[in-house]
């Protein structure tokens, strides 16, 4: 099952090279991952996902724990939660592709965030799976780049991942 | 405050931290390191000849002592020298401390002279790493390392030091800090009381109950906990190879050793079990052979300080997080609290029974009970396992490199304490004898400390001889010469008809005895059985001096039990060239 695995850690040089290095170690495969600093300087949020069975999973989030870096951690696949992926991605936008390109912007709620002669980059955010759907539906036109962030994500309500 | 360079604030550190001794090697990226222990520190350093040495070293002391090894090494090809050591270590779990130079900072990245990325190269084999970026660091630093190298599941830490931040000129203010606080690092203090309830239930209904014990009780220094709960209940023992000595061996209630060349009664009473306890041990593969076919009939209770070595491979039913002396403690209280209120104690004729089935697996096949040797004039491996063990009244520490002579000795010394059986049992790396065994001696000058070997692992490290003569550790070597790789040759004649590729010398091997008396040694050639009590006990009547006895022993012998894999359970076993379970 697809698993969306969240995690404080140092921000300490060396503290990804520990988390990604231990997935090879280990055999398992990262789907996606993003990495960014939070509001506390010394501390960065690592989400990735992951596709692995129950066990493996268990193992691979004990294994994580153990990373000295790693200051918390949660499988958010575990409870109700929001994932948001960015994609940014270019496409040929000419003749009668110039509509139909911004037609399915518009129902998926994407934004055109640069516009040129042939072409336009567009903005969308969403599920993982909300982005495939927009690559899909965008098969007609030619794609000339696309590019994600990878899934970042939180808990709904109250619960939290922090110290 | 005192003003330090950072070379100086090192040196005191490791004083400041009660280090014994530095195993380690100079060079140019560690040399203001050398001149500030060279100028002011009271710890000694031992001189090694190859860096791997100089952690095997660290290991052994660290093994026999239970304190962190401490090892120095240059940057570059001292580091990856350093690293076959560092993994071994990380795979036994052993508390270890390296310090390893590294080029100046502006140099990094550059691929100046003798750099090497040590914290990339270490990273999988290392519990945890440090590269230091300011001198100020260095105190904090050192006392996280030696915090984390020996607290929780210990192991070997990395300190990177780039060669700048050591310099004599540039000085900070000192001051070593008394405790450590990481937020993201606080291993398990204690087991959970509810799991410890239940372990406890569980164990006093079993009816075929085994006790598998593993290196973390010797590490988490539980052995005597153990003892007191196989006793109380007598429940049988068997120990992996890295737990030997964590029950007594030659107790009636140990089984021997499990797994691979596992005694037969030790891995039949385990296949048979209902209820297994295992205490610090992380069923390795080298333990439990297929695990889809291991133990179909018991439940288990597993005790580890590490959370992922509980049903990493195999399934616990009660699995308890905590260290195994706590734990042991408070299940021992649970025991008798559930025996006092509710009467309640285990099944004494089952038990019973249970012992006459063990006694019966025992007569028929047991090592010490059931074995016959040829009665040829050659000398057979186990009977020179057996005469150090009469020499050394069974009270020495024994160090092993790696392959036959290594399951020999772990089968046939009985070790009746812990921390005396120090060999490479995750690594397996050949090698590791006569450095561990260096380590060892320093520790402990006044013991026996014997190096069981072959004539393959032995080369791999002789070089430390040399070392020996100039620390004077008299240490005794006991090489079982057959003139092969032992135990390749053994899985050569298994499964492939006898084909000896590449385990052979031939006729290449050096003139030991000449070897370690250039080295300033004694050696000692022994190639009858007769003789081989008598050059025994003279070896070790020469308190003083490290003592070679090259023995030549049957060359075709090979170790049983050996579990028939691939497919086999624990109970499908070798038992000799001919006759299997
Ligand atoms: C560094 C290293 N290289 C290779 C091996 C594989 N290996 C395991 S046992 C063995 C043979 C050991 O021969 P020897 O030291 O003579 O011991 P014996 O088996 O003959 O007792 C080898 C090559 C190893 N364990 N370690």
């Amino acid at each position: 099952m697809r698993r969306i695995i969240s995690m404080l850690m140092e921000n300490e040089p060396g503290a990804l090279s520990r988390v990604v290095g231990l997935f090879s170690q280990r055999g398992y495969n990262i789907e996606t991952l993003n990495v960014a600093p939070t509001d506390d300087p010394t501390l960065s949020r690592l989400t990735l996902t992951t596709v692995e069975n129950d066990l493996r999973i268990e193992q691979l989030t004990k294994q994580l724990n153990k990373l000295v870096d790693v200051v918390k951690l949660a499988d958010l696949t575990e409870g109700a939660h929001i994932e948001r992926d960015l994609m940014l991605i270019k496409v040929r936008a000419t003749g009668t592709a110039r509509e139909e390109v911004k037609r399915t912007t518009d129902i998926f709620r994407g934004q055109i965030v640069d516009v040129g002669p042939t072409v336009y980059t567009i903005q969308l955010t969403g599920t993982s799976d909300k982005l495939d759907s927009f690559v899909a539906a965008m098969a007609g036109a030619e794609i000339l780049e696309v590019v994600r962030s990878g899934v970042a994500g939180i808990s709904r309500g109250e619960k939290v991942l922090s110290l | 405050m005192e003003l330090l360079s950072g070379g100086e604030m090192i040196a005191r550190a490791l004083e400041d931290e009660g280090v014994e001794y530095i195993f380690g090697y100079p060079g140019g990226a560690v040399l203001h390191i050398y001149d500030a222990l060279f100028k002011n520190c009271k710890v000694p350093h031992v001189l090694v000849r190859h860096e791997q040495a100089a952690t095997h070293a660290a290991d052994g002391y660290a093994r026999a002592t239970g304190k962190p090894g401490v090892v120095l090494v240059t940057s570059g090809p001292g580091a990856t020298n350093a690293v076959t050591g560092i993994a071994t270590a990380y795979m036994d779990s052993i508390p270890m401390v390296v310090l390893s130079g590294q080029v100046q900072s502006h140099l990094i990245g550059e691929d100046a002279f003798q750099e090497t990325d040590m914290i990339g190269i270490s990273r999988p084999i290392v519990k945890h790493s440090f590269m230091v970026k300011r001198t100020e660091d260095l105190p904090k630093i050192i006392k996280k390392a030696f915090h984390i190298a020996a607290s929780g599941r210990p192991g070997p830490v990395v300190i990177d030091i780039p060669k700048d931040l050591t310099r004599p000129d540039e000085t900070f203010e000192y001051s070593y800090p008394k405790t450590v606080k990481m937020r993201s690092y606080s291993p398990a203090q204690r087991g959970h009381t509810g799991q410890i309830k239940k372990a406890a239930k569980l164990l006093l209904a079993a009816k075929r109950p085994v006790i598998y014990s593993g290196g973390g009780v010797i590490l988490g220094d539980a052995s005597e906990l153990l003892t007191q709960l196989a006793r109380k209940l007598n429940y049988p023992v068997t120990n992996t190879l890295m737990g030997l000595g964590g029950y007594p061996g030659s107790d009636r209630q140990f089984l021997g050793m499990l797994g691979m060349h596992g005694f037969y009664e030790a891995n039949m009473a385990m296949h048979h079990s209902d209820c297994i306890l295992a205490v610090g041990a992380r069923f390795d593969d080298r333990v439990t052979n297929t695990v889809s076919k291991f133990c179909p009939g018991a439940k288990i209770i597993h005790i580890d300080v590490d959370p992922a070595s509980i049903s990493k491979t195999v399934m616990a039913d009660i699995p308890i997080v905590g260290p195994v002396q706590s734990v042991l403690t408070e299940l021992l209280a649970q025991i008798d609290l559930l025996t006092e209120k509710d009467n309640s104690i285990p099944d004494q004729s089952a038990l019973e029974r249970w012992w006459q089935q063990i006694d019966e697996w025992r007569a028929a096949h047991g090592l010490y009970t059931g074995r016959r040797y040829d009665e040829s004039d050659m000398i057979m491996p186990q009977q020179v396992i057996e005469s150090l063990y009469r020499a050394t009244g069974g009270d020495a520490y024994v160090t092993s490199d790696v392959g036959q002579h290594q399951m020999f000795a772990a089968q046939y010394y009985r070790f009746d304490k812990p921390r005396r059986w120090i060999n490479s049992g995750g690594l397996g790396t050949m090698g590791f004898g006569l450095p561990a065994a260096m380590g060892v001696k320093l520790a402990f000058p006044d013991s026996e400390v014997a190096c069981v070997t072959g004539e393959g692992s032995i080369q791999m490290n002789i070089q430390e001889l040399s070392t020996c003569k100039q620390y004077n550790t008299p240490v005794k070597i006991i090489n079982l010469r057959n003139n092969y790789l032992g135990m390749v040759k053994q899985w050569q004649d298994m499964q492939y008809e006898g084909r000896y590729a590449m385990s052979t010398y031939e006729d290449s091997l050096p003139d030991f005895i000449k070897l370690v008396e250039a080295y300033g040694h004694v050696g000692i050639q022994v190639t009858k059985l007769a003789d081989l009590d008598g050059a025994m006990e003279a070896a070790f009547a020469m308190k003083d001096r490290l003592v070679f006895l090259d023995i030549f022993i049957d060359p075709m012998e090979h170790v049983y039990p050996m579990h028939i894999a691939p497919n086999g359970s624990m109970k499908d076993m070798w038992l000799s060239k001919n006759e299997r379970t």
